[in-house]
């Protein structure tokens, strides 16, 4: 498979390897649990406002989802905390007197509130008080989007390094404000991205399990409600990210110019409008867009707000700094594709709406229902296009991934990382099939919480005489 | 002039003694798990840490984030040269943690998640354990880089200290259960409590005795004057806890047995930082050579200042909602 490359260059394909495969696993969770914990504040908060049981159901039914997902993503980001020590321990080096503190804040910051107050929420819904419950839910909900903050500010740093000075050896160190270093250029446009991402999957997800019991029964005043807040959210929300991306695209022109051309196959320069390139097959080697399809100009309009506007290409760029083409090239695709999906179904939605068939039509149901898994895509497109988008470099530009690895062998890393690729499949693979069981049963009145699930008799729960658990009877 | 450096060691000593006690009786129970009787017994085991042990894993967080950003130089050194160990225990950390919500989704498999709950807590520990007596046996390395090759870390005494984790743990976690359960499962816990304290007691022995014979340093540190004198309390309280820890596992005490073993690790602490200080890579490494930058340390600490306390109080807190027995019908 690696024939023709020495040991270290196979070395350091293989950790590459384990880092996108684990991140990429990773990641899933996240951009679930971050909307879904959201999601979860709201149906509580509307059940204390309302009294409606509905809200409270609603939230049970979630509840459930969200522990299965939360554990997985527990697990798997304690890999990632790792893996810079394991694998990257040059990058760890050199980088962590800058991005090891952010790191540490988001664990204080963020993974302490979650995890302490994850538990009072899954379980404390009968042994403390609803106001001190539905604290714990927005605690928990808040600990996902701290964590977001800080990983995203360290993910941007390595993308848009600004607020360092450089030591002797190579060592980035923190200059005189940290501001500049958690601010730094692409910071606020990647965590809106990323959030809003997160939102919008979680609301895809919903609206999917919604449309899957309104196909059943469509008179279930549960997946009504579900799907009706879902759909709202995509109809908001995804004209929102489109706005978002396109901010977040030109901040990646500004100070990544080189991802930019990859991600719109331009390698060569455009003096007078650059084509928007809708469809081709990048060839590295030659350096040119096999079998394009592009609207002429487009590109410049949308990049310079100008037709006519010159557009650089890689061919400016220096050989070995170009990232490859190919991959940032499609996965950029996939994301806006999925993206502008996600739109016509929002829009769809609202003519349902308008049309007073929200609950009664049966093919924007089986759309809704296609449409649940494409968040997952989308983000993951997203992050593919912006990590391989930054190579050959770890710290944009500075510092190169191929001097960022740990001296590890290549069979070790081997070795680990198909262990990671065959524990991970079995596994998350076997929570995922237990997610989507959960989803499988229709949402009903007086739905029971994790904590007095029929199938966990005891478990943690409160003292609960109406409900006689099976088994656990003295 | 206060040494910053000095003092995020203490932090991180303090962040690895947290995840040692607190996710050490998560991974015990996990390790006496086949132990106890499918059903009632199992499912209160597991009942009694169900709702903390999330948090009390994100110290390993911390510790791991922790060394990253206050020692960057240690944790690049460090975890290369444990590698198939820092791998075996994150897998072994999944199974573990996955097994908490996946047995009770999925009943006709809940004998194989218990037993991967056992395996993964097992696996964890004792990697564990072999990166202590890896670390304290020294690593090559040259540079700023681990030099050895990826099995360095294996040998008779990295082997001993990953059994006597092994059974510290088990020695928590069956402290805690015997805290936290009734009936036969808390018979069972302070019957496994009182062989893990034997197994503990001589593992930690056999662990210190051994020592000071790996290497110059620990030898002089502890047996030459004057701070043999100054040193030789240490392991007679350790002596003297573990007498008490026996005869009250013995009355069936409820708190105490938890204390005591509590006392002993945070004995065990204190012999470790002797040993090593002021070393982060044992004879390589001192704590000044792998700290961060200044600017690093102080933005971290106003952090941890301003933090630490409230993450130590909802802590408390979520455990004090958790109190008391856990019952076969949830906490009384």
């Amino acid at each position: 498979m690696f024939a023709g490359l020495d040991p270290q260059a196979t070395a350091l394909v293989l950790a590459r390897m384990q880092f996108a495969f684990t991140v990429s696993f990773h990641f899933i969770f996240p951009a679930f649990s971050i909307g879904l914990a959201s999601y979860l504040a709201v149906l509580e908060g509307l059940w204390l406002k309302t009294g409606k049981p509905l809200y409270l159901d609603l939230f049970r039914y979630w509840l459930k989802i969200f522990s299965v997902a939360f554990a997985m993503g527990v697990v798997s980001g304690l890999v990632m905390s790792y893996q810079f020590g394991t694998n990257w321990s040059v990058f760890s080096d050199k980088v962590g007197g800058v991005i090891g503190p952010l790191m540490a804040y988001e664990v204080l910051t963020a993974f302490f509130l979650e995890a302490g107050f994850l538990g009072v929420m899954l379980f404390g819904m009968k042994r403390v008080g609803r106001g001190l419950h539905f604290a714990a839910t927005l605690m928990v909900a808040l600990g996902t989007f701290v964590s977001a903050f800080w990983i995203i500010s360290v993910n941007s740093w390595m993308q848009t390094p600004t607020g360092f000075e450089m030591g002797p050896g190579g060592q980035f160190l923190p200059g005189p404000s940290w501001a500049a270093i958690i601010f730094n250029p692409s910071f606020p446009y990647r965590l809106v991205h990323t959030v809003i991402a997160a939102y919008l999957t979680t609301a895809l997800v919903v609206g999917a399990v919604g449309a899957w019991h309104l196909l059943r029964d469509r008179t279930n005043a549960h997946s009504r409600k579900m799907f009706s807040m879902a759909m709202w959210m995509a109809a908001l929300v995804a004209p929102v990210q489109i706005v978002a991306g396109d901010m977040h695209g030109l901040n990646t022109l500004e100070h990544q110019p080189a991802k930019v051309m990859a991600m719109e196959g331009h390698y060569q320069s455009h003096p007078d409008g650059a084509p928007l390139y809708l469809f081709g097959i990048p060839d590295d080697k030659a350096q040119r867009l096999d079998y394009a399809v592009g609207i002429p100009k487009a590109s410049s309009l949308i990049l310079k707000h100008d037709p006519n506007a010159p557009l650089a290409g890689l061919d400016t760029i220096a050989p070995e700094n170009r990232p490859p083409v190919w991959i940032v090239f499609w996965s950029f695709r996939i994301m806006v594709g999925i993206g502008f999906a996600m739109l016509g179904l929002g829009l769809w939605s609202v003519l349902a709406r308008t049309r007073r068939r929200l609950y009664e039509w049966p093919m924007l149901h089986r759309a809704a229902v296609v449409m649940g898994p494409s968040g997952f895509v989308a983000v993951i497109a997203g992050w593919v296009t912006t990590e391989v988008g930054r190579q050959p470099f770890t710290v944009y530009g500075l510092l190169r991934t191929a001097d960022s690895v740990s001296p590890i062998a290549a069979p070790a890393v081997a070795a680990s990382l198909l262990a990671f690729v065959v524990i991970y499949f079995a596994v998350f693979g076997v929570g995922t099939w237990y997610i989507l069981r959960l989803m499988s049963a229709a949402p009903e009145p007086h739905e029971d919480g994790p904590e007095e699930d029929e199938q966990a008799p005891i478990r943690t729960a409160g003292i609960t005489p109406a409900h006689q658990p099976q088994g656990g009877v003295q | 002039m206060i040494d910053l450096t000095v003092i995020w060691a203490l932090i991180i000593a303090f962040a690895v003694f947290m995840y040692v006690v607190m996710d050490g009786f998560d991974l015990g129970i996990g390790i006496l798990f086949p132990a106890f009787a499918p059903g009632e017994e199992r499912d209160q085991a597991m009942n009694a840490i169900a709702p903390v042990w999330d948090g009390n894993e994100t110290w390993l967080v911390l510790g791991g984030g922790g060394l990253l950003a206050a020692f960057p130089l240690a944790y690049a050194i460090i975890l290369p040269a444990t590698y198939p160990l820092i791998i075996a225990m994150m897998l072994g950390l999944v199974f573990r943690g996955v097994a908490f919500e996946f047995r009770w989704r999925d009943p006709r498999h809940r004998a194989f998640w218990d037993m991967a709950f056992f395996g993964g807590s097992l696996v964890a520990a004792l990697a564990q354990g072999i990166t202590l007596g890896a670390l304290l046996q020294g690593i090559h390395v040259e540079g700023r880089a681990y030099a050895g090759g990826w099995l360095d870390w294996l040998s008779p005494y990295s082997l001993l200290t990953g059994i006597g984790v092994v059974a510290g743990y088990s020695l928590l976690g069956a402290c805690w259960l015997a805290l936290k359960v009734e009936g036969s499962a808390e018979d069972k816990a302070f019957g496994f409590a009182r062989k893990a304290a034997w197994a503990t007691i001589l593992l930690m022995g056999s662990v210190s005795l051994a020592t000071p014979f790996l290497a110059g340093q620990y030898f002089q540190r502890w047996f030459t004057e004057p701070m043999i004198y100054w040193l030789a309390p240490v392991p007679l309280i350790t002596g003297a806890v573990a007498f008490a820890l026996l005869r009250s596992l013995g009355k069936k005490h409820a708190w105490r047995p938890f204390m005591l073993t509590l006392a002993i690790f945070l004995l065990g602490m204190v012999g470790l930082g002797v040993s090593m200080w002021p070393w982060v890579v044992p004879q390589s490494v001192s704590i000044w050579d792998a700290a961060a930058p200044h600017r690093s340390q102080v933005f971290m600490l106003i952090g941890v200042g301003i933090v630490m306390p409230l993450i130590l109080a909802y802590t408390g807190w979520a455990y004090w909602v958790f109190r008391g027995k856990v019952g076969s019908h949830g906490y009384h």
